[in-house]
């Protein structure tokens, strides 16, 4: 890949690779925006910059990655995704091949989410001032009437639900990246969810607060939503899904699955009578085969997230605020 | 004739002081009057010159047993007629009246009526008067007066009325007073929460003898007990209690009673028999663990502590056949019970009747309790005497609330610790006021005690904080607290640096406020400016600031926090650092070696840090003394018992290097790592590690021209290696100073903060008015 003025050709050759991949009619409008009618409903924006380290991972890479993300994100409204906007950073020197096979894989990611990539934007920055390649997508959806879902609707007594295995995607991903050989086989979550939540919300339509426990994992999440709906909440340790090499890998590299990151994970919080026709409804999905009642919310003036563990005793579950400092004196 | 006003400040309130004065006056034919007020007390005295001058001598030398004077005042006022002899004035119902002391161990007045048949308070549970009993524990806001405390629930009768509002009763204003008929009264209580029939004393102890698990409830909280020399009783205790084998205290008559099972001496048996009552830790002897079975497991020490009620003296008394005259108090009896805080999960000590039912389910078998309600949580102090005096490992029952003087006044500042241990600090002036031990904050049920705890120390100090101190990594509990209450409040933050708060804790205690220190951090890992976790650190500290002279050689530590549970993993992380970490797989057993290895050839979450408590752990881990620890502590622990058995070896020479500030002790592990044994290779390790301290610090002082060191940081509970740093240190003229009022750990770090932050704001005060004035 090559940078600036001379590099023409090399601009023409990335669209073509765009436009031949996404091919859809809004895209090969060829318009510098892309125009849509809107069906009835609320409308749903939200966007996301992708940067990982490995590109390519066992179980996805960053362009399954970027429309995953930004798909769930949008998902997490109870919306339906309906298009996707791409901005992509390139670095100069970067493979032709890669970027070939990370904008299929985006294609395919988008295709099988029903979601069309419709206008997207490229740079090629000097070498040495990106990290190969950073996607940043923009998803819009459309929210169903009558769906409320947001996080500040959880409320003491409503139960808490994840729809499957937490911690796979940050363990597989810090696997690949430094070689560990007690890592391989444990693959990423990377996944679209809205299908999902689509079951989900048709089955209760009342559900309080759907978020994806992506950065920070399941605590940085319950302690956001904790504080954005002013509760507390209380998890069960032993019903925490966890895969066991994901566990095994956790307690070699000194990690908690509930700070690892995931990205086919989502949170879900409901009035404590939908729990259980919920958790049904997420079983009957393929993305929700494990999903679990993992706890409660509850009242809590001081808005704290705390597990109940294995030995019985209740843990704070803190909202840590970057990496996993040392803290044992 | 003249007539004098005497100021007395210090512990002086609440501990019968004015009664005192009265009789001693009365004796000398004084005419005036005392009282209370803000300051402690004050009095007036008139009479002939030499018999005032003979009362103040008196006022020191023959104080109440509670009373501590910290400074006496005298001025001339002029004389006034019609003295009708001595009175003692009513308190000013004004700030800070009367002030909450600790609570005190049972008087040896109130044991004689105790154990007295014609004593109308015979084997009455809940005898005490104005020098002991109950007080900080059952004081729920000042003034410090019975409606006050949760003896509100017991009005007085006649008898103890009389007894109360006599100036010359020792139960004057004794606001806990009671009697059979007018006060609480203890009962026994089945799994069932069914009350049982019969003398609670007596069936109580036949439970223990059977090999019962019994819930007391004593001052601060509940304790759970069992026969200290029933094997199985202890192991199924401990197996309830989820405590595998974290060492357990045991509760004896008297001192004669340990003497068979521990070494103790004359400065361990007046800290035992003190009125703070402290779990004290003794020298075990050989056959302490055949006697004791399970109680302290490996470690070189017994926690003893001496009974702190009437109720525990009763259980003894019943078990020596009731005895009538005093004598049995000073024999050597049979039975030893354990006695380990009610605090299920590592959660705050049970201190509620149904609290107690409930939590203690499944642990306990019965239940001695009474209706005197507990106000507030207080654990044992558990300390232990090494050549420079008693020190601190846990400061609580018996210590809080009493202050500790700055070496000068600050604004009111709230110091809230950091994870481990945590106690918080509230100065008011100069006087800083450290909260009983909280423990650990892992738990929901810890941070609301942590802001129980600030809640009733300002309630009861009457103290606004101006600024709240936290420590700089701010993912500690306390600092997430902190910064909540900060938010709530909107009072002014301060950092401070984890060891500078430790070195600063005991500067504070030591008075030294204007000139330079050495620091001497030795520690498990604290967040440090440059990111890394620091641990080793030798600091100059200097007018509220400081610079990192030098730190310990660093060594990673595979899996972050978990490899601080692991000593194995540090062993690994030396072997790796050795160049040797092909052998690690094959070296330690667990199934994570491979994985580790891996880890520390990858550099993968593998963060560096210079903490002493991890190089310990390395040594331990070599050794194969303790590859995962069962409790926190427990690998140098055991390390320390190994080396005190083994006997004093010389240092390895050429065991550390010292370079450019930095202290390396990787050849002395490099040696550890090929010794089979143990004993020798704990020897090996305290006795270099001192030698290589020593002269690391020795060169720091020649350098920064400073001839005073201070130790800190929790590896100085390891007795081994404090003697032996402290001689070496002392022997090149250092001068050491170390924690007494504290503990060395994280216990005493909320005074470091407060010190730091107090000093910042002085300085920065002196520097504002400096800048006016030019
Ligand atoms: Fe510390
Ligand atoms: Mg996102
Ligand atoms: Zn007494
Ligand atoms: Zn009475």
């Amino acid at each position: 890949l090559t940078h600036g003025s001379g590099g023409r050709a090399m601009a023409q050759l990335i669209d073509e690779l765009f436009l031949k991949a996404f091919d859809n009619p809004l895209l090969r409008q060829l318009n510098d925006q892309a125009a849509f009618d809107v069906p009835a409903g609320r409308m749903v924006m939200a966007t996301d910059s992708h940067v990982v380290t490995p590109l390519f991972f066992p179980g996805g890479d960053i362009g399954s990655l970027a429309v995953h993300g930004t798909v769930n994100d949008v998902a997490m409204s109870g919306a339906r995704p309906l298009y996707l906007a791409a901005g992509f950073i390139l670095e100069e020197g970067f493979p032709l091949g890669d970027l070939k096979r990370i904008v299929e894989s985006m294609a395919a990611a988008a295709e099988e989410a029903g979601v069309a990539i419709v206008t997207g934007d490229t740079k090629v920055v000097e070498q040495g001032k990106g990290d190969g390649v950073f996607i940043n997508t923009t998803g819009f959806g459309v929210v169903p009437p009558g769906i409320d879902i947001s996080g500040n609707r959880a409320r003491p007594g409503d139960r808490i639900l994840v729809n499957g295995t937490l911690g796979d995607h940050g363990v597989a991903i810090m696997s690949q990246r430094e070689n560990l050989s007690f890592g391989t086989g444990i693959e990423s979550d990377s996944v679209a969810l809205h299908g999902l939540v689509a079951a989900m919300v048709e089955t209760v339509p009342n559900l309080h607060c759907l978020r994806d426990p992506t950065r920070g994992g399941l605590a940085a999440t319950l302690n956001e939503l904790a504080q954005q709906s002013a509760v507390g909440m209380r998890i069960e340790e032993s019903s925490l899904p966890l895969r066991e090499g994901v566990r095994g890998a956790c307690e070699f590299l000194g990690l908690d699955p509930l700070y690892v990151a995931n990205e086919g994970k989502l949170v879900a919080i409901c009035a404590a009578e939908d729990a259980e026709p919920l958790l049904e409804a997420m079983r009957e999905h393929p993305l929700g085969r494990e999903a679990a009642i993992i706890g409660e919310v509850q009242e809590d003036p001081n808005h704290f997230v705390q597990m109940q563990t294995a030995f019985g005793g209740m843990r704070m579950v803190d909202w840590i605020s970057g990496e996993q400092l040392p803290r044992i004196c | 004739m003249m007539r004098e006003r005497i100021r007395v400040r210090g512990q002086v309130q609440g501990v019968g002081f004015r009664p005192f004065v009265y009789r001693l006056a009365g004796e000398a034919g004084l005419n005036g009057w005392v009282r209370n007020d803000s300051h402690g007390v004050l009095l007036e005295v008139q009479g002939d010159p030499a018999v005032i001058g003979k009362l103040a001598e008196r006022l020191f030398s023959e104080a109440p047993p509670l009373a501590r004077i910290d400074h006496l005042e005298r001025c001339p006022v002029p004389l006034q007629g019609e003295q009708g002899g001595f009175t003692i004035h009513e308190s000013e119902r004004g700030a800070a009246d009367t002030a909450v002391t600790p609570d005190a161990a049972t008087c040896p007045a109130c044991l004689a009526e105790l154990f007295d048949p014609a004593d109308r308070r015979y084997q009455y549970p809940f005898t005490n008067c104005t020098h002991c009993g109950p007080r900080y524990t059952i004081t729920r806001a000042i003034p410090y007066d019975r409606s006050n405390t949760t003896m509100a629930a017991f009005p007085l009768c006649e008898t103890c009325g009389r007894e109360y509002r006599d100036p010359l009763d020792r139960r004057f204003h004794a606001q806990p007073n009671a009697c059979p008929v007018c006060g609480p009264s203890l009962e026994l209580y089945d799994a069932a929460g069914c009350r049982q029939n019969g003398d609670p004393i007596a069936a109580t102890l036949a439970r223990l003898k059977r090999g019962d698990v019994v819930a007391i409830k004593g001052l601060g909280g509940f304790h759970l007990a069992c026969n200290a020399r029933d094997r199985e009783a202890v192991a199924r205790l401990r197996c309830r209690k989820g405590r595998e084998a974290k060492p357990l205290a045991v509760m004896a008559a008297n001192a004669e009673s340990l003497a068979g099972c521990v070494e103790w001496t004359e400065a361990e048996k007046a800290l035992l028999t003190g009125s703070e009552r402290p779990i004290v830790l003794l020298r075990k002897r050989s056959n302490t663990d055949s006697e004791l079975a399970g109680c302290a497991p490996g470690v070189g020490w017994l926690g003893a502590m001496l009974p702190c009620t009437p109720i525990h003296y009763l259980l003894f008394h019943e078990a020596a056949g009731r005895p009538v005259d005093g004598a049995w108090l000073q024999a050597p009896w049979e039975l030893l019970l354990v006695m380990t805080s009610a605090n299920p999960g590592g959660e705050p000590l049970v201190i509620d009747n149904d609290e107690a039912l409930r939590r203690l389910s499944g642990i306990a078998d019965a239940w001695l309790m009474h209706d005197r309600p507990i106000a507030v949580r207080c654990d044992d102090s558990v300390m232990r005497v090494d050549a420079g005096g008693p020190a601190f490992i846990r400061r609580a029952r018996g210590f809080t609330p009493q202050a500790i003087s700055l070496p000068h006044t600050g604004p009111s500042t709230l110091a809230v610790g950091g994870y481990f241990k945590n106690t918080v600090c509230l100065t008011r002036g100069s006087e800083a006021f450290v909260s009983q031990h909280i423990g650990q904050l892992d738990s929901p049920a810890n941070r609301d005690f942590l802001a129980e705890v600030v809640d009733h120390l300002c309630d009861v100090l009457r103290i606004r904080p101006e600024q709240v101190v936290h420590d700089r990594h701010d993912d500690l509990p306390g600092s997430q607290w902190a910064a909540d209450y900060i938010n709530r409040t909107g009072v002014k933050r301060v950092e401070v640096q984890h060891h500078h708060a430790h070195i600063a804790a005991v500067a504070a205690e030591h008075g030294v406020a204007d000139r330079p220190l050495l620091g001497l951090a030795l520690d498990g890992v604290g967040a440090g400016d440059d990111g890394t976790a620091w641990g080793g650190e030798l600091l100059r500290v200097e007018a509220g600031g400081y610079r990192r002279f030098g730190h310990l050689s660093t060594l990673p530590l595979p899996g972050g926090d978990r490899a601080a549970r692991e000593p194995w993993r540090m062993g690994a992380a030396v072997l790796h650092r050795l160049g040797r970490g092909e052998a690690i797989p094959a070296r330690f057993e667990a199934s994570a070696a491979g994985p580790i290895a891996e880890m520390l050839q990858r550099d993968v979450n593998c963060p560096e840090t210079s903490s002493m408590g991890r190089w310990f752990d390395a040594a331990a881990g070599l050794l194969g003394v303790c590859p995962v620890m069962n409790y926190e502590g427990e690998a140098p622990m055991l390390l320390e018992g190994l080396a005190e058995r083994h006997g004093a070896v010389a240092p390895l020479s050429d065991g550390f290097r010292l370079e450019s500030g930095t202290l390396d002790l990787l050849p002395l592990l490099a040696e550890l790592a090929d010794i089979g044994d143990a004993g020798f290779g704990a020897a090996l390790f305290h006795a270099t590690l001192a030698e290589g301290l020593a002269a690391w610090a020795a060169a720091a002082a020649d350098a920064e021209g400073i001839a005073e060191i201070v130790f800190g940081g929790g590896c100085f509970l390891n007795r081994t290696l404090s003697t032996g740093l402290r001689e070496r240190l002392s022997d090149t003229g250092l001068r050491v100073l170390e924690a007494r009022r504290l503990p060395p750990n994280d216990g005493g770090l909320s005074l470091g903060q407060a010190w730091v932050a107090i000093q910042q704001a002085t300085v920065k005060e002196r520097s504002d008015a400096g800048d006016r004035r030019t």
